[in-house]
Formats: structure tokens, sequence, C-alpha cells
């Protein structure tokens, strides 16, 4: 189409609508953002008294900042399972045939649209079962196995951009498949292991319905909040969503900018879509 | 012609068209009669799918107008003109059957549907399609897919059919089959057709006339018999066919270029004439000719069946091809002759 | 191409580790459903008692419904807010096409809870729309049922699963040719018929998966309900983490959620049946 043919064809309500949907993704959180700076507290409008008071409390709250240390160490452990078992299934999937494929494909994704709790009050009742102690490391289970599926569509993408002939070339050169794994498979995927690392390690600071029932004594960061909020709200927990929020947002266009460099188009959406 | 000239169908003026700063085409006048197969060729980037997508509407021209039957077509949008395409991936909708793609334009139009289902039910066989009415695009092959685009277009009865190189898609036996097909297809429905290619071999078994285009401008518009009898310019030689270019310095009334010299009717000064190498001919020195007569060295010697393609070289160095009649037998020298008609003088290209 | 020990290396590790830690615990849920709970006790007694409970009791059968309810009007939201959004990011956006998308994709993996909780703060008594109401004389008394109600989760649940529903949306539209568009003008349609013949049908795809995500994802919910909901928003998630925490009851519970699991996989399979048969790719 032309652009003028376009221009004239296009409706005007089109655009409005868009605007109007992402004032409606974006003002709330815009809201959280600007009454983390409100002197009077988390409602009252209009907000008054520009204040960086509750970031002061937050910065000596230690009860949060033990659950930021839980968490990292969560999300990175969690990384490393999914990443462990992600990649291989990833390949598996890509590239071996074996009974019951079908099958282990729709399970490892499974809790991507599973509702969080189901996969973790089974977990909780596989941990009962073995009689282990609710620990981070029953959430470091609990995130990494559930986030497999996220590791494994992300690699998975990653190897359906592969060019085969590249590895059959490594191997026609006396490579053999250990090593073209190393030298050929794995630098191609580098970008798309990096962006589902990132991509895990989000997910995981976030989780909450599958922390829920795997918590023992060490609070993870959601879980922290979550706790606060049933008392009451104060600003103290815009202020570190708030932080939240900019971590996310780095998280996001750094995912982002790679998954352009690694796919050059948005596909991520269609691979979510690919359940069977 | 003792008939009054019909007025064109389509009337392109001055049509240009620039993306950016890029143009893409310049200046390009051009008139359709009714019921012609008019080819548009030129290699990519000559600009001949940006002219068929301004005969159809999807793109703009920066200037310039379109007229059919005394009126503007430009300022209607695609869907308003009495013109309908034949895509080059043919763009059947895959979510409709075959028999539904057909009809789409039909119930667009409001066309009632006992009439619709025996337009439909024609258009299917015009094009031998009948059996795989109830099938979906996914579901037939490539040269059926060309066929139902081709019935998809010409169930409406538009004034002029464009196609953008429809052919490009099939194996070289199905091409050919096609191209005979939708010549006497064209001959039997009547409709105007403008046809895209880069097969100056396609363009020339097709065609009624062919435009030829060249970086967004008509180096010649002309029967297929006449571009290759007369082409205008060095491009247009060497694009048709295959020719030799005699680079000639005329002085005189004469023409000479290395070893040979023959007479014509133009200024002094440097000229270029395209000579096919089927009208080099061995010498038979039959008395009375003008023919022009010179001995050249055999370099290479190809076997084409029916005919073979002889490169040679004359003593000072001009490199001549020449097709003579198969079965030569292989010589290392040979006596040729053409006659100076066949060396018809052209425009040299600006590089 | 691949060797026997190299697909072996690749498969089995992963197919362990999944069947250890999802299958089997997935299979546990099967099995503590059909147990039972005797004076505090859980005894691996099979009984159909926690399904004829379920049955029995209304509760269950009107959270589930209510979840499914709410569910089926955050899709309904989100579909009728995302659509759009997704046509126009994908046929009219032009340059601007990249910026929109990811403006998508950042309340995507935004927290969750960052974003249920703006809500509250939003919604609350003394929350900021009915402050800014008031501030602005529309109303003289705060509204009390903004917050705690259905409406409030539904709210915040459209809020959160819109994204979901536009990006397959997009990528059905993307995929899409657009010879096609092309073709319809072509052959007369206008640009609102070429929408409706063409554009639609073969975005329905999208729109299935994008429709899945939002029910199954808001069906499954049980933090917006205890944030916003009140009473009368409690959701099937809900009791059964009751189920698991204070009542102790951990068969019913599992009794619950896999009838939940049920119902999502069958939609999933349902889903998955529409997406196949609509799509032509």
């Amino acid at each position: 189409m032309s652009s003028r043919a376009r221009a004239a064809h296009r409706s005007r309500y089109l655009p409005l609508h868009t605007a109007a949907v992402f004032a409606f993704l974006y003002l709330p959180i815009a809201t959280l953002i600007i009454y983390s700076f409100n002197g009077e507290g988390v409602g009252g409008f209009p907000p008054r008294h520009f204040t960086l008071n509750w970031y002061r409390i937050l910065f000596q709250d230690e009860a949060i900042w033990a659950a930021v240390y839980n968490s990292l160490l969560v999300a990175a452990f969690a990384v490393v399972i999914a990443l462990t078992f992600g990649i291989p299934a990833a390949l598996a999937l890509d590239r071996a045939n074996f009974p019951g494929k079908a099958f282990f494909r729709r399970l490892v994704l499974l809790p991507l649209i599973l509702p969080g709790i189901i996969t973790g009050l089974s977990l909780l009742m596989l941990v009962n079962l073995l009689q282990v102690k609710l620990s981070l490391i029953t959430i470091i289970l609990g995130h990494g196995t559930a986030l497999i599926s996220v590791a494994t569509t992300e690699v998975f993408a990653g190897l359906q951009k592969l060019d085969r002939a590249q590895e059959e070339a490594s191997l026609d050169l006396g490579a053999n498949y250990w090593q073209t794994f190393w030298r050929i498979t794995l630098p191609n995927l580098k970008l798309a292991i990096i962006g589902a690392a990132l991509l895990i390690f989000t997910l995981s600071m976030d989780e909450i319905a599958v922390s829920f029932f795997l918590i023992g004594r060490d609070n993870t960061l959601p879980l922290e909040i979550w706790g606060r909020l049933r008392r009451g709200i104060t600003p103290e927990i815009n202020a570190v969503s708030t932080i939240i929020f900019a971590f996310s947002l780095v998280a996001i266009v750094v995912w982002y900018r790679l998954r352009i460099r690694a796919q050059g188009h948005l596909e991520i959406a269609a691979e979510l879509v690919e359940k069977g | 012609m003792t008939n009054p000239p019909t007025p064109p169908l389509l009337s392109i003026r001055n049509a240009a068209k620039r993306f950016g700063k890029t143009e893409v085409l310049r200046d390009v006048s051009l008139d359709i009669a009714q019921g012609e197969f008019l080819t548009i060729l030129g290699e990519s980037g000559s600009g001949k799918t940006t002219l068929l997508r301004i005969i159809a509407g999807f793109e703009q021209a920066s200037s310039g107008e379109l007229w059919m039957a005394g009126e503007r077509l430009d300022p209607l949008p695609p869907y308003r003109r009495p013109v309908n395409t034949v895509f080059q991936q043919y763009a059947l909708f895959p979510h409709l059957t075959v028999e539904a793609n057909i009809r789409y334009g039909l119930n667009i139009a409001g066309v009632g549907r006992a009439e619709a289902a025996s337009r439909v039910q024609q258009a299917l066989e015009m094009v031998k399609m009948t059996v795989h009415a109830k099938k979906k695009p996914s579901q037939i092959s490539g040269g059926q897919q060309q066929r139902i685009a081709l019935a998809r277009a010409l169930v409406n009865r538009p004034k002029l059919l464009l196609l953008d190189e429809p052919l490009s898609a099939l194996d070289a036996n199905l091409r050919r089959q096609m191209q005979l097909e939708l010549k006497s297809l064209q001959r039997e429905v009547g409709i105007a057709f403008v046809f895209i290619t880069h097969d100056q071999e396609e363009a020339m078994v097709m065609s009624d006339r062919i435009a030829l285009l060249k970086g967004g401008h008509l180096e010649q518009v002309a029967t297929p018999r006449e571009i290759y009898a007369r082409p205008a310019t060095t491009y247009v030689a060497q694009f048709i066919g295959h020719t030799n270019l005699l680079r000639a310095t005329v002085e005189r009334g004469i023409a000479r270029c290395g070893p040979l010299t023959w007479p014509v009717q133009l200024a002094d000064g440097p000229a270029t004439f395209s000579l096919r190498p089927e009208n080099i001919r061995l010498a038979n020195f039959a008395p009375g000719d003008h023919a022009v007569r010179f001995r050249a060295r055999v370099k290479t010697q190809a076997f084409h069946g029916a005919t073979e393609i002889l490169q040679l070289e004359t003593t000072d160095g001009l490199a001549l091809a020449v097709r003579l009649a198969g079965g030569t037998t292989p010589q290392s020298e040979l006596e040729l002759q053409f006659s100076p008609a066949d060396a018809i003088p052209v425009r040299e290209e600006a590089a | 191409m691949f060797s026997r020990a190299y697909r072996a290396a690749v498969t089995v590790p992963p197919l362990a580790w999944v069947v250890a830690f999802l299958l089997v615990p997935y299979l546990l849920l099967f099995a503590y459903s059909f147990w039972a709970v005797e004076q505090g006790n859980i005894v691996h007694s099979w009984n159909l008692h926690n399904y004829a409970d379920l049955l029995a009791k209304d509760v269950y059968r009107a959270t589930l419904f209510r979840s499914m309810w709410i569910a089926a009007r955050v899709t309904l939201f989100a579909l009728l807010l995302g659509y759009p959004l997704a046509y126009f990011l994908s046929f009219y956006a032009g340059k601007r096409k990249d910026l929109f998308y990811q403006l998508v994709i950042i309340p995507l993996w935004v927290s969750y809870l960052v974003r249920a909780y703006a809500w509250k703060t939003i919604l609350g008594t003394d929350g900021v729309l009915n402050t800014m109401l008031q501030y602005v004389h529309l109303t003289q008394h705060p509204v009390e049922s903004l917050l705690y109600s259905p409406f409030a989760v539904v709210l915040t649940l459209t809020h959160i699963y819109t994204p979901f529903v536009i990006l397959p949306i997009y990528a059905s539209m993307e995929h899409i040719p657009r010879n096609l568009v092309e073709a319809s003008q072509d052959l007369g349609a206008s640009p609102t018929q070429t929408f409706w013949r063409v554009i639609f049908p073969l975005s329905a795809p999208g729109m299935i998966a994008g429709a899945t995500f939002a029910f199954v994802l808001s069906l499954g919910d049980f933090l917006a309900p205890l944030l916003l909901g009140g009473p009368s928003g409690i959701m099937i998630s809900n009791i059964v983490v009751s189920l698991f925490g204070a009542a102790y009851n951990w068969p019913l519970g599992a009794a619950v959620s896999l009838c939940m699991l049920v119902l999502v996989v069958s939609l999933l399979f349902v889903a998955e049946r529409l997406e196949k048969k609509w799509s032509y790719t």
C-alpha cells in the first residue's frame, strides 16, 4: 500500500485506542513511582511534599535486604538449573527422537501455562514425601524446574535459526560431536542462552506462586513484600517496587536487544504460543 | 489499417516514481490497447513491478497521470479500479477454498448467488481446475495455484489484467506449457493483459507488443518481430536475443569496422550496428548481390541442435558470433558474408 | 546426522530431571486427591470422598464458577483492549513499530506483585483514585466499592494479562503475507471488508492463543483476589491455598487442584486443536 492510500484508510480510532491501552498499562506503574516520593504517604491527591525519606527507610530495612540477598541467590541457582537441563532439552527436542517425545515437550512447557500454585504444591508433596526440610534450596528446586520451560523455548528458538550445515561442516572437517558442540553449536546459541538466563533471572526474582509453598524460614523478596502488604501498605513498598521496576526495565531492554540481534525480528510471542 | 484507430484502453502519461531520492520510474508514457497482450520486460530493478503496482493502485506515481476510458484512474484506490492482478506468489487466501477464493471478488461486488456460482464454475472450467474446487490452496501444486490465481482475477471480468511474473515460480517445462496456455486464454477472453517478466524469450513468445524498461525508462515499445529486427538501442539489441555489435566509423556513405566495409545512408562519424549471428552466412559468391564478404578464423564451435554457434575472429582481431545450420563441418577458417541491410544502426547507450 | 550417544546425552538428563521433579509431583497430586485426612494425619486409603465432597459442597462449585466468570471477563476485556492495539501495531505503526512492541513487552516482565500492588494503592478507600475524585469534586465521599470487589480483581488481572493477549495476536498478524491484503483490495474489497474477510480470520490462531493465556492464567490467580478481591472476590486458588494451609486438608486441596489441572489441560488441548485448524501457514 502506498503511504497516501494507507493514510486514507487508516481509522482515526486505532491510534486513540492504542494510546488509551498504553495509558492503562503504564499509568498505574507511573502512579506507584510518583507516590514513592510522596511525603504524605501512599494515597492522597495530588501528591505533595517530595521526599526521599521512603528510600532512606528502605535502605535501612534489614529484612528487605536479607530478602533481596535470598532472591538473588535463588535466581542465580535457578538460572544454573534451568539452563543445565533446558539447553539439552532443547537439543533433544530439536534433534532426537524417542518414545514419549511429544509428552516430554508438553510436560517441560506445562509450568509456563499452568497456574503456579499447582506446580508449587505438587513439589511440596514430593519434598514432604522425601522428608526434606523447606528452605531456600527447595525454592531453588522449584524455580529451576519450572523455568526449564523458559530455557527450552528460548534455546529451541535459537536452534531453529542455526544453520545445520555449519555443524555438518564441522563434523566433516574432523571435529567430533563434543568438539562440534563446544566450537559451533554453543557459540551460535550464545545470544539465545544469555537472553534465556536474563529472562529466567527476572522471572525468578518475581516468582510468588511456587515459592509460596516451598518457602522455609528465609523469605525471598516478593514474599517479604507480600507479607508486609497483608499487614498494610506503606510508601516504603512503593520505593522498593520502583527499584524493582527499574531493574526489570534494564533487564528487559537488554534482553530485547539480544533478541533482536539473535533473531532479527520479533518472534517471542510465536514461541510462547508454541505449546504443542 | 482500414479501421479508424480505437482509443487506448489505458493511457499512462509521463509517469514518474521516486522512493526518497531513488528514481524508480522516469517519464514513462505508454498506451495499452483493447484486447492486446502487452509485456513489460526488464531486468530486476528496472521498475517494471513498480509500474504494475501503479496501474493496480498499490503505489501512487510521484507525477504523471493514468487515464482509462476518458477518466482519471490514479485517484482511485485499488478496490475501485476495474483492474485485477495475478500476483507473483499468487496470494491465494489460505483460509478459503479454491472455490471461495475465486468467488471472493464476486461476493464483494454483490453479484447474486446463482450468477456467482455459475461464473465460478465457468472460471474453474476455463483453467481446468473443477475437480480441485473444494481444496485449500495449500493442498494443490504451484502450477495449480497459478491457475486459480488467474481464475480468481478473470472471473471479475476486469478491463485489464495485470500479471506480475506469474510464471517465475514454475519449473521450466511447466513454464513453457503455461506460456502457451496463457496466450491462448488471453485470445479466448479478449481482455487486455499486461504481463511482467524479466525473461526475454517469454516476452517474445507471448506478447503482441513488448515494452522494454531499463533503469525506469522505456527503451522501446514494439512488436516482438520489430523489436528483434529493428532494436532501437544497443541495450535492446543485446537484451533481446544475441547480436554482434559493430562499432564502425562512417565516412562518405561507407561504414568501416575492422576489415569490414559496407554502404550506409548515415552522416559521417562513429556509428554502432547490430548484426544478428544468423544474418552472417557462409559465402556463396552468388553474382549480383551486394554482400559484404570476409574471412575469419574459427575459435570455438558449439552445437545447439538445429544450429551451431561459432565464435570467430577476423585477421585484425574483430570478434564475431555466427549462427549456422547444424551439422556444419568443423573448419579452422571460413569465408563468410552478410547483407548490408542486416546491419541495423542502433543508438549507443549512455553508460 | 547425530549419533546415538549424542542423542542420549541430550535426552536423558533433562528427561530424568523433569520426570523426577515435574511428572512425579503431578502424579503425587493425583494420588493425594484419592487419600484422606484422619485426626490430622494423611492416610493412604484410596477413596473418592474428596471428589464427593467437591460435588456436594456448593462453596467449591460456586468458587470455581466465579473464578471462571472472572477469568472469562478478564479474557474478554483483554481481547477488546489488545486486539485493536495488535492490529494497529502490525499494520499501521510504521517506523514506531519497534518502540511500541517494547512498550508491550515491558509490562509483561515487570513484576506481577508491583503491578497488583499499584492497583491496590489506586483503588483503596483513601487511594489515589478516590482522593482524586474528591479533589476535583466529582464525589463527596470515597467510593467504597472500588477495592475488595470482583471488579478490582477483573481490572487488575486485565491490566496484567492484556500484554499476554497482544503478543500472540500481533505475531499471527505479522505472519499474514502482505500481498493477501493487496490481493483482497485488488479484488474490490475495501479496507474494512479486507479486515473482516482476510485479516480477522487469519489472526484467529493468535486470538485463541492469547485468550487461552489470559483465561488460564487469571483462572489460577491467587494473589490478586487476596490483595484486592475481598470476600466476594475469592477464587479457586485461594481455596487450594487455604486447604493446604490453615485447613490442613491436603487430599481435598489436591482434588481441587487436580480439577483445575484437568480443566486447564483440556482447555489447552482444545485451544491447540483450534489453532491448528485455523492456521494455514
